[in-house]
């Protein structure tokens, strides 16, 4: 088993608004390791995007407010970090992809500035500056004569350089500016934009849904996080650009060696993207697996309903199974088990104790009653 | 149900073009293709699944079916007649025969109407019901869609997304019609609240012996509500087959790459995967020939010059594709 990356323990967040506090999330714990991708779904108000902003620190405050809990980042408290350290961790560490490539790209900005302001903020470019220069004289040197003075010259230039300390070297903003434009060509192609020089100049509203979301992916790559979060990437999409983005996400994982979060409603994707999938219910995980054994033998009953109730290309059937009720109000949450009210196995414990996450089989974790009591036995 | 091929529906090269304006005067800079030559029937008692990606012309196919919109040219006939040649009190009985569930119940329901309000309008405006009946017909409606006596006095804001589907559903049930356009009615719902809808749209059509025009991004959803489905792309319908049939043996590269697109909740099954290369063209330009070419990965130079028409390979089995099957 690989070594955890992130660990959330205990994490709770309240939205206090007029109508009452929104126990938006009940206390998680959550982990994921170094390497894999980990799925976190569940329906709309159920946690999913307070979670990946919670790690971010970006939860709206007020109304929200992260009331207990810790987040470590190898071992260090994202919680107890200063401010300043925190924006670091943000685009260095921990990067983030949203669910609607619009809003998140400045409409006013050309693409190539936007990916260029990430590197300038985050990256010491003096190095690069220097790697150009350097190189910029080699291919000079090559074509000059070898018994010219001007090789001589040049050979002499390309030492002081290569011998320079990048931090006390003296770039120029401008200069700057302009090597980051250049790595930024370079990371839109790879995210497989076609003719990234010209998108570079172009604003986001020239581009396509798909065209923006690799962007804002390029963005997210850019300063080689360690775990990279996806809010719903690809709802906005159509299915062969979402497709398309899958793809891309999956083959970046590879080559960057990325961590990553996805956060998503669609099961599908889930099943074509993750390794390993925590379900969330009403503010609450209620099941974590491999992906593979989740769909396989769900142990929760919210999990089975919810992989009944989508329809399936491979099959057909005349009805599909819904889960009756909706999703409870999470000002009043029902106590015990949130889930209670519409599980077709609700048992007298269920009403009053909240199940805790326990692990049944190896990777297995489930919070049920039905389960753990047969534990117990 | 063969014995029943009865034409509900029968549209004939519909084609609706958006001008494209600039400027005070209106000053014509060119025109959205959005539905260019679309012709299909709907038999009695089927649903006929309309899938495309977005901007491909769907809606507006539904629309154009309602004279919702005034399509540019072309034919629909319900049970014979010109739709698009009704006028005044012919047109108002015809549209209590054909009727629609929009996409996003936020914004379809009147925000200042009770619910009562807003299922009995319709009941008002075609006088089904006399004045005395119109407040247990109402009822009846609220109750077959799940709905309670408690609801009718609430405002649109006060239900969840599934609920005002709900509503929107009785609205379009009020009025007793043959055929519902359902345009995109869960894409907003979620998964649980999703399987709701389709379930209770499904019983109403065996109660009620409607027809439904489905459409639909969602490949799964289509897959499991139709008996037919046509494929668009870029204003044109690409395929048409039986739903089965569709999936089993499609002819068209396009709707062969949109199937292998869908990501399948089954982790274990991985398919050979065939992508598309770029994005949607525009509509306001496109492209000569078969519009799919630029995308197609088995584009011949007959494809760039030549539009395919729509060809009926196995029967009832259509695509516009010169390399049908052939792939």
């Amino acid at each position: 088993m690989s070594e955890p990356l992130l660990v959330i323990r205990g994490l709770k967040v309240n939205f206090y608004t007029y109508a009452g506090v929104v126990k938006a999330l009940d206390g998680i714990n959550l982990e994921v390791r170094q390497g894999e991708t980990l799925g976190l779904v569940g329906e709309t108000g159920c946690g999913k995007s307070v979670t990946a902003l919670a790690i971010m620190r970006l939860v709206p405050d007020p109304p929200g407010r992260i009331d207990e809990g810790e987040i470590l980042l190898r071992g260090k408290d994202l919680l107890k970090l200063p401010e300043n350290e925190m924006r670091d961790v943000r685009g260095n560490n921990i990067t983030m992809v949203f669910q609607d490539p619009t809003t998140f790209l400045n409409p006013v900005m050309t693409v190539g500035a936007q990916v260029a302001e990430t590197l300038l903020i985050h990256r010491d470019l003096r190095k690069d500056l220097l790697e150009e220069r350097v190189a910029k004289l080699s291919e000079k040197l090559e074509k000059a004569e070898s018994t010219d003075k001007e090789a001589g010259a040049l050979k002499k230039q390309i030492e002081e350089l290569k011998n320079l300390d990048p931090a006390k070297f003296h770039a120029s903003r401008r200069d700057l500016k302009q090597v980051a434009v250049r790595r930024s060509v370079e990371l839109l192609r790879t995210v497989r934009l076609p003719e990234p020089e010209t998108v570079v100049k172009q604003y986001p509203h020239e581009l396509s849904g798909g065209m923006r979301q690799r962007v804002i992916i390029a963005m997210a790559i850019a300063c080689h996080p360690e775990l990279l979060i996806a809010d719903e990437p690809t709802t906005a999409l159509d299915v062969t650009i979402q497709a398309q983005i899958l793809d891309l996400l999956n083959d970046l994982k590879q080559t960057v060696g990325l961590s990553a979060m996805f956060i998503t409603h669609d099961l599908g994707v889930v099943a074509e993207t993750c390794d390993r999938v925590a379900v969330m219910y009403a503010g609450n995980i209620v099941e974590v697996a491999t992906t593979d054994r989740l769909f396989e033998k769900p142990l929760h009953p919210y999990t089975e309903a919810m992989l009944r109730a989508i329809p399936k290309i491979t099959e057909r059937r005349i009805e599909l199974e819904s889960i009756h009720g909706s999703v409870p109000n999470l000002i009043e949450p029902p106590a015990g088990c949130r889930f209670h009210p519409r599980c077709p196995f609700v048992m007298d414990v269920c009403k009053k104790i909240k199940p805790e996450l326990v692990e049944i089989e190896s990777g297995h974790m489930v919070a049920c009653f039905l389960h753990t009591e047969k534990m117990c036995k | 149900m063969m014995e029943h091929t009865e034409d509900l529906l029968n549209v004939k090269g519909l084609k609706k073009y958006f001008p494209i304006e600039s400027g005070v005067f209106g000053r014509g800079l060119g025109k959205v293709y959005a539905v260019d030559g679309v012709s299909f029937s709907i038999h009695k008692g089927e649903t006929l699944g309309l899938v495309g990606e977005s901007g491909c012309g769907k809606t507006t196919v539904g629309r154009c079916v309602l004279a919702l919109e005034r399509a540019t040219s072309g034919e629909v006939y319900f049970r014979g007649e010109n739709v698009l040649k009704l006028k005044g009190a012919a047109m108002k009985k015809m549209r209590s025969k054909m009727q629609i569930v929009f996409q996003d119940p936020y914004a379809s329901l009147n925000p200042r109407w009770s619910v009562r309000n807003i299922i009995a309008e319709p009941l008002r405006v075609t006088g089904r019901e006399s004045k005395s009946n119109v407040e247990s017909a109402v009822l009846v409606l609220l109750k077959r869609v799940g709905l309670s006596e408690d609801h009718l006095n609430r405002f649109p804001h006060e239900f969840s997304g599934g609920q005002r589907q709900r509503i929107g559903i009785a609205r379009a049930l009020s009025v007793d019609p043959e055929l519902i356009i359902l345009d995109e009615p869960t894409s907003s719902l979620d998964v649980s609240v999703q399987a709701q809808i389709l379930n209770l749209l499904k019983q109403i059509q065996r109660e009620y012996k409607l027809t439904y025009l489905f459409i639909s991004h969602n490949l799964s959803v289509i897959k499991h509500m139709s008996t037919r489905i046509a494929v668009m792309y870029l204003g044109k319908i690409v395929e048409i087959s039986n739903a089965d049939e569709l999936f089993r043996k499609s002819l068209h590269p396009y709707t062969k790459i949109l199937l292998e697109s869908i990501p399948v909740p089954q982790p274990k099954t991985k398919r050979k995967k065939e992508r598309i290369k770029g994005d949607v063209p525009s509509a306001a330009h496109p492209p000569s020939g078969c519009r799919f070419h630029p995308r197609c990965p088995i584009a011949v130079e007959k494809c760039k010059q030549i539009e395919p028409d729509l060809i009926e390979y196995s029967p009832g089995h259509y695509a516009a594709c010169h390399l049908a099957g052939k792939w």
